[in-house]
């Protein structure tokens, strides 16, 4: 389909903008004016709409089909948070409002904190950071001000990370400035302990692990590493990724962890927006508040709710104001929906995985044959090596049944990974039809593999030459020196 | 009976259970150890139907004051433009509200072929080579771009004029320590920054970072400060307000090497401070030090053009510990919002924007001075849709005896900045009216002075 540049006709355009009478010539200074107006589309507003919506039936979401992609949460997303979101006191208001005109949307705030303590068993909570990978980035920068605080940031330079964590968790170490010291998997997939044990000491900092970890497993040595890690006198960092599992079942806190973050778009219902908004607000026990972010949202002695700037120890601001507003509304209204019966979620998420798991298991590998949490890994190595199939293969036939594919190649431990997470919103139906699609793949692999390897069949494109993406990229529209492609399907 | 979010009826539970081969539910946590589980209730309210979380969230945003309540002249990073119909309109469409980023892009060529034109409108913008899928903020891709700086010179100094918006710089500073970076300030002069001892700060430097329209306003010689960054082969960097760009000559013709700023103004509600997008552009030669997703184009076994994630090398999933960010959710949505509503406009509703803001603006300055005797700050400055005014006494009481008299005066540069404890900095978008700033001029001169 054409791009919205290839629609553009000089002289058309959607908007109207009012210009009163009366008002005096607009002047810039001459060396600072634009020279030539940069290309924007040119489109009455009727192509505008056409447009975009026909991109919008080229993209799959959960309002489409079935989105088992393991470590993102996909799951429904209420309606009524889209309206609630659009309320003119939400929405128009102005972050520099004084607090006597923004005491509801501060009210939401720290209602919203109290319900993610209680949530995550710890004491103090920042909403600031924007998404799960800018919530590590935060607790790394009060791990550091911590120690700081104590005279051993000097010494505690390293962040200990296994072997199965999200990229991020590696990537925020570097952005904080500390040292990556990884740890291994055991045979169960839990964190190995022995190898902990050598590598934990007094130039240790923190821990960050993701538990349930990305096997979808919950580590089993969990009491043991925290005695490891408190015994050296380092912090526990919680990636809460995987939250969705153990609301109301297992907290954080209670795991003996000190800092958490919380991926609001996952667990809480903050729709995905094709990559974001996300948020990732921080919960903290006592003794690391004093370095959260400002300001803080606090409720004040005569009951108003109010900003506290005023904090000598603080990391500083990760982001803008405090935080992503419109996220907390959804997550917000999305928790008191479920109150205490969010436990109900993450036990109807644990079910609806280990049912598709249990279908699924003697058709695909297994590397770490147990129950599972919210979701599991599978393997198609059998398949790559019995039938030349691989992950990917699995993955694009499964478009052709209309489900959006797991993740794939991910955790890295386990080769031709298949990282599926069903979440809770979903009916028996619809996992037993994805089973059985995934049963007749694995079937279709055997037989007739080019079924496979031709996928997907009925998607607006057939598969894409990423590697010519990377090699020769082509990042924007090039008006007139566009290049065409060399050849066309019709 | 079932949660309305929840779908497993008894029947269901009880032949799942039999599949798996335990006897409970309870049974599918047994790896948690005992000491570790909550073992009691959540205490929380209980669950809320439909109907009543509808009245009690409606009740909370009753008691904020919005700008539909309020006549407001709050800027300061965050502005009260006109957001058209056909932003919801596709913002609202269930597959872009609901999808994730686009790994798997037979799925996903419509969220992925936004994002290409996205970035396309934004090089337009800002006369840049390459722009990413988007960041969190203008606060935070600011620091980014610190961060390409720091790799790309191997420099440990990062230099910002103190007119760039106060929280910018706090995030930067705040950012700093990990990347290895000190932070430097430079003075404003009369309301805008001296190329010359800017210049002389960026000896050494890895980049320049500074405002266009300043914080205060003030249009800044901003290709005299590119060229003092480049004077020192550090990175000048640009934040810049994209709605000025239709009148306001583009960073990438005046020789910067990134351009970045806060989406909110170009498309997306003020919202309480967000969530909205940053946007980030370079020049070609930093393409693969860039934070975040990139879409490319490319073809399919037919040949067909498509689009996919690309040079994601750069990135945390396949790079870890040496990627460029750890960036992954961005902000996709808010960025579709802009680039729709960068469609709507068009390059003359661009411009006429832009003029209609430098003309009211223009237009307000004089009926303050003039109606409610105040001062202008800068007045020997040229500026866009904001200016800083004197109002003789303390801005802060100044702003709470306007509102109770039903206007919004401006943000209080007292905060910020030593010596503005009676400075106002009024913004005036396109939204408002003639007679709105008549009336705010009839309220400055009852509470001001």
């Amino acid at each position: 389909m054409k791009l919205i540049y290839e629609k553009s006709q000089a002289g058309r355009r959607a908007s109207s903008i009012p210009r009163p009478e009366g008002l005096p010539e607009p002047e810039v200074p001459e060396a600072l004016r634009r020279a030539e107006p940069p290309r924007l589309p040119e489109v009455p507003e009727f192509e505008l709409i056409r447009h975009f919506t026909e991109l919008s039936t080229r993209t799959f979401g959960v309002d489409t089909g079935f989105y088992p992609l393991g470590s993102c949460t996909m799951k429904y997303n209420p309606r009524i948070n889209e309206r609630l979101v659009t309320l003119p006191g939400f929405a128009n208001l102005h972050p520099h409002q004084e607090e006597e005109g923004a005491q509801g949307a501060l009210e939401l705030e720290w209602r919203l904190q109290q319900i993610l303590r209680e949530v995550t068993g710890l004491d103090a909570v920042s909403l600031q950071p924007a998404a799960g990978s800018q919530g590590e980035l935060t607790g790394l920068m009060l791990v550091r001000a911590y120690f700081e605080d104590k005279g051993e940031s000097e010494q505690r330079r390293k962040v200990v990370i296994p072997d199965t964590a999200h990229g991020t968790n590696p990537a925020s170490v570097t952005m904080a400035g500390y040292e990556l010291t990884h740890v291994q998997t055991d045979p169960r997939g839990n964190v190995d302990v022995e190898d902990l044990r050598g590598k934990v000491d007094e130039n240790t900092a923190a821990l960050m692990l993701t538990n349930p970890s990305t096997l979808g497993l919950f580590d089993e040595n969990i009491e043991e590493i925290e005695r490891i890690f408190h015994g050296a006198g380092a912090l526990m960092y919680y990636d809460g990724a995987n939250l969705n599992a153990v609301c109301g079942i297992s907290r954080p806190g209670d795991m003996g962890f000190d800092i958490v973050h919380i991926n609001l778009h996952k667990t809480f219902s903050q729709p995905h927006g094709g990559g974001g908004p996300g948020g990732g607000p921080i919960a903290v026990r006592g003794m690391l508040e004093p370095f959260l972010p400002v300001p803080a949202v606090i409720r004040r002695d005569d009951g108003g709710f109010g900003l506290d700037f005023d904090r000598p120890k603080t990391i500083g601001k990760v982001r803008g104001f405090t935080g992503p507003f419109g996220v907390f509304v959804r997550s917000y209204a999305y928790m008191r929906m479920y109150g205490p019966q969010l436990r109900e979620m993450s036990e109807a998420a644990v079910l609806n995985a280990n049912y598709v798991l249990a279908r699924l298991k003697d058709a695909y590998d297994l590397t770490f044959d147990r129950l599972c949490m919210h979701e599991f890994v599978l393997s198609a190595r059998s398949l790559k090596r019995d039938h030349g199939s691989t992950a990917l293969d699995v993955a694009k036939r499964l478009m052709d049944y209309g489900f959006h594919p797991p993740t794939i190649y991910f955790p890295l431990i386990v080769p031709e990974a298949l990282m599926i997470e069903p979440t809770e919103t979903e009916t028996k139906e619809t996992l037993d039809a994805f089973c059985d699609a995934m049963l007749a793949i694995a079937r279709e692999a055997a037989e007739s593999p080019e079924l496979l390897k031709e996928a997907p069949h009925h998607r607006p494109v057939r598969r894409l030459d990423e590697v010519r993406a990377a090699k020769n990229p082509v990042v924007k529209y090039g008006f007139a020196e566009h290049p065409q492609p060399e050849t066309a399907r019709s | 009976m079932t949660h309305p979010y929840l779908a497993l009826t008894d029947a269901d539970k009880a032949e799942m259970l039999r599949t798996i081969g335990v006897s409970s539910v309870e049974e599918l946590f047994r790896d948690i150890p005992a000491g570790m589980r909550l073992g009691r209730e959540l205490d929380l309210e209980p669950a809320l139907s439909e109907q009543e979380l509808s009245a009690h969230l409606g009740e909370l945003a009753a008691r904020n004051v919005d700008t539909t309540r309020e006549l407001s002249f709050l800027g300061g990073g965050i502005y009260d433009h006109y957001v058209p119909a056909v932003v919801d309109a596709v913002l609202q469409r269930g597959e872009f509200l609901t999808a994730y980023t686009p790994y798997q892009p037979e799925m996903s060529q419509g969220v992925l072929q936004s994002i290409f034109e996205y970035q396309t409108a934004i090089c337009e913008l800002t006369g840049m080579d390459v722009s990413n899928a988007s960041g969190y903020d203008g606060e935070t891709v600011t620091a980014d771009a610190c961060y390409i700086a720091k790799h790309a010179t191997g420099r440990t100094t990062v230099v910002v004029t103190e007119a760039t918006n106060p929280q910018v710089r706090q995030v930067v500073k705040t950012y700093a320590p990990g990347f290895g970076l000190d932070v430097v300030e430079v003075p404003h002069h009369g309301g805008t920054t001296d190329p010359d001892e800017l210049r002389q700060a960026a000896e050494g430097a890895a980049a320049v970072i500074f405002q266009q329209p300043n914080f205060f306003g003030c249009l800044e010689p901003a290709p005299d400060l590119a060229a003092a960054a480049g004077g020192a082969e550090a990175l000048s960097i640009a934040h810049v307000d994209p709605l000025s760009l239709g009148v306001l000559e583009a960073p990438g013709r005046y020789g910067c090497a990134i351009a970045l700023g806060e989406g909110q103004a170009a498309g997306n509600f003020p919202s309480y401070g967000g969530p909205h997008y940053g946007f980030l552009a370079a020049r070609q030669e930093f393409i693969r030090r860039m934070p975040g997703r990139i879409v490319g184009e490319t073809v399919d076994t037919a040949g067909e053009r498509g689009y996919v994630l690309t040079l994601q090398t750069r990135e945390q999933h396949i790079r870890r510990e040496k990627a460029t960010s750890n960036i992954t959710t961005n902000q996709t949505l808010l960025a579709l919002g802009g680039l729709v509503y960068l469609t709507w406009l068009g390059p003359q509703g661009l411009r006429d924007v832009g003029e209609t803001c430098l003309a009211l603006a223009a237009h307000a300055k004089q009926r303050l001075q003039e109606r409610a005797g105040v001062e202008l700050v800068f007045p020997e400055q040229a500026t866009f849709k904001e200016f800083a005014i004197r109002v003789g006494r303390n801005a802060r009481d100044v702003i709470r005896d306007a509102r109770e008299l039903g206007v919004h005066p401006g943000y209080a540069l007292g905060r910020d900045y030593a010596g503005m404890d009676d400075v106002l900095l009024v913004a005036v978008t396109e939204k408002r009216t003639p007679a709105e700033i008549d009336r705010l001029a009839d309220v400055l001169a009852e509470v001001g002075r």
